[in-house]
């Protein structure tokens, strides 16, 4: 790792004063940063550690929405009663991001910031219709993810919150790769009054995407039946010594049907 | 370069270190406190896993310079007055190790699980919590053993104290 200047402001202004010297970044939990800048694949002059600005903490319910601070660590999102009561599916995948280790530092700014395409973060994001709130704006999660680490962010922009819409029923259903728990595909579904969303991570080569053809399948009838005759095509999706792209376009629809099948049971 | 201050094993401690050392270094070179292990260097085998604030980290994945002003327990931090913590006392009489490389992240992560699920875990939970944590030897059987007894006995240490 190539050393560089660290800096820890206390607040939000700071932090953006920071950013504007030649070449800064920011670190959240760094879960994905440190490991980069060791293998020297980013080589900032400085970091900018967010830990110490409390705005950026904490979970609330705020009328029919869960919002989410963007430092909040994946363990507190999992271990939120907060967030179980009102969308367990959250709880589950927080709880399902890396291992113990990684959640106690992971967060979920940082995961959204990142737009890694197997992160876990982005399918709920997208599903659920979530807005990333910044230090200057308001992003609704179809605007946001642009592409392969990708996103909206203007590079001073700092996410501060992001803002889930309470569904009616949700779940999402990851296979995980067997060594880095990262998403082989993981699919998230949600329904709420507008109708049903579902997106994909871990699949795709521009990172998280929305599969209309399901959405409308789901929208007449909301059944793991209703996607069986729904085909996803393998061009465009990642292809890799972990699973081909007709081995992944497969498990889309597995997952799908099986995270439809979770959220079907959910009690409302 | 900057000043780093934190509290490692009920000691307060400070040094300058370059922005770049990484907690387990140190952790390891700059206290000598070696029971924390470097394996994998990449967040995956957690032979480094320390607490921060209370919390099971992989101190290879986290800057020295992001621990200011936290509280750090390391393996050498576990045992009071010569005895072994329950945990390591379970690691030892289930035979939980064979080289003995990955038991300090074992325990530590063994510890957090049981501050977070308490001192009843099942098998699942157990194997589900070593997610972090790789070991070459043992096929994990006598670890999830251990950690089953660590757990109770810290359950029962808690209510005698």
């Amino acid at each position: 790792m190539y050393d560089f200047n660290f800096h820890r402001p206390k607040n939000l202004a700071s932090a953006v004063g920071f950013l504007q010297a030649d070449d800064a970044k920011l670190i959240a939990g760094g879960q994905t940063l440190i490991p980069t800048l060791k293998q020297r694949l980013a080589a900032p002059k400085h970091l900018v550690d967010l830990s110490q600005i409390e705005a950026l903490t904490g979970i609330e319910r705020r009328g029919r929405n869960i919002v989410i601070g963007a430092m909040t660590r994946h363990a507190e999102v999992a271990a939120s009663a907060v967030v179980r009561k009102a969308i367990p599916a959250l709880s589950d995948l927080a709880d399902g991001i890396g291992d113990p280790a990684v959640r106690n530092r992971g967060t979920i700014g940082g995961s959204v910031a990142n737009n890694d395409p197997s992160a876990d973060y982005p399918s709920a994001c997208l599903a659920l219709a979530a807005t990333i709130f910044t230090n200057r704006r308001e992003i609704p999660a179809d605007e946001f993810f642009k592409g392969l680490f990708e996103t909206a962010l203007e590079p001073d922009e700092i996410i501060t919150q992001v803002s889930f819409p309470i569904p009616l029923k949700a779940a999402y259903a990851k296979f995980p790769n067997p060594a880095s728990r990262y998403a082989l595909v993981g699919v998230f579904v949600a329904k709420d009054g507008k109708g049903v969303r579902v997106a994909v991570t871990g699949a795709g080569e521009n990172g998280v995407f929305r599969v209309p053809a399901m959405e409308r399948a789901l929208d007449r009838r909301f059944a793991p039946k209703s996607l069986e005759n729904v085909k996803i095509d393998p061009s465009g999706l990642i292809a890799d010594l972990h699973g081909s792209a007709e081995y992944r376009a497969n498990l889309i629809g597995v997952m799908a049907r099986r995270a439809v099948d979770a959220a079907a049971k959910t009690p409302k | 370069m900057p000043k780093v201050s934190l509290t490692v094993n009920g000691k307060a401690v400070s040094a300058d270190v370059e922005a770049r050392t990484l907690l387990v270094t140190f952790l390891r070179e700059h206290l000598k406190l070696t029971g924390t292990h470097i394996g994998c260097d990449t967040s995956q085998c957690g032979a480094c896993v320390v607490h921060v604030d209370g919390k099971a980290v992989k101190s290879c994945t986290m800057l020295a310079a992001q621990a200011e002003g936290a509280r750090v327990v390391t393996i050498e931090g576990l045992a009071t007055d010569g005895a072994l913590h329950p945990m390591q006392e379970a690691f030892r009489e289930n035979h939980g190790l064979q080289c003995g490389f990955c038991t300090p992240g074992m325990i530590m992560t063994a510890v957090d699980l049981v501050n977070r699920e308490g001192g009843d875990l099942d098998e699942q939970t157990i194997r589900e919590g070593l997610e972090g944590n790789l070991c070459r030897c043992t096929g994990y059987h006598n670890i999830v053993k251990s950690i089953a007894a660590g757990a109770k006995a810290m359950k029962g240490r808690r209510r005698a104290a």
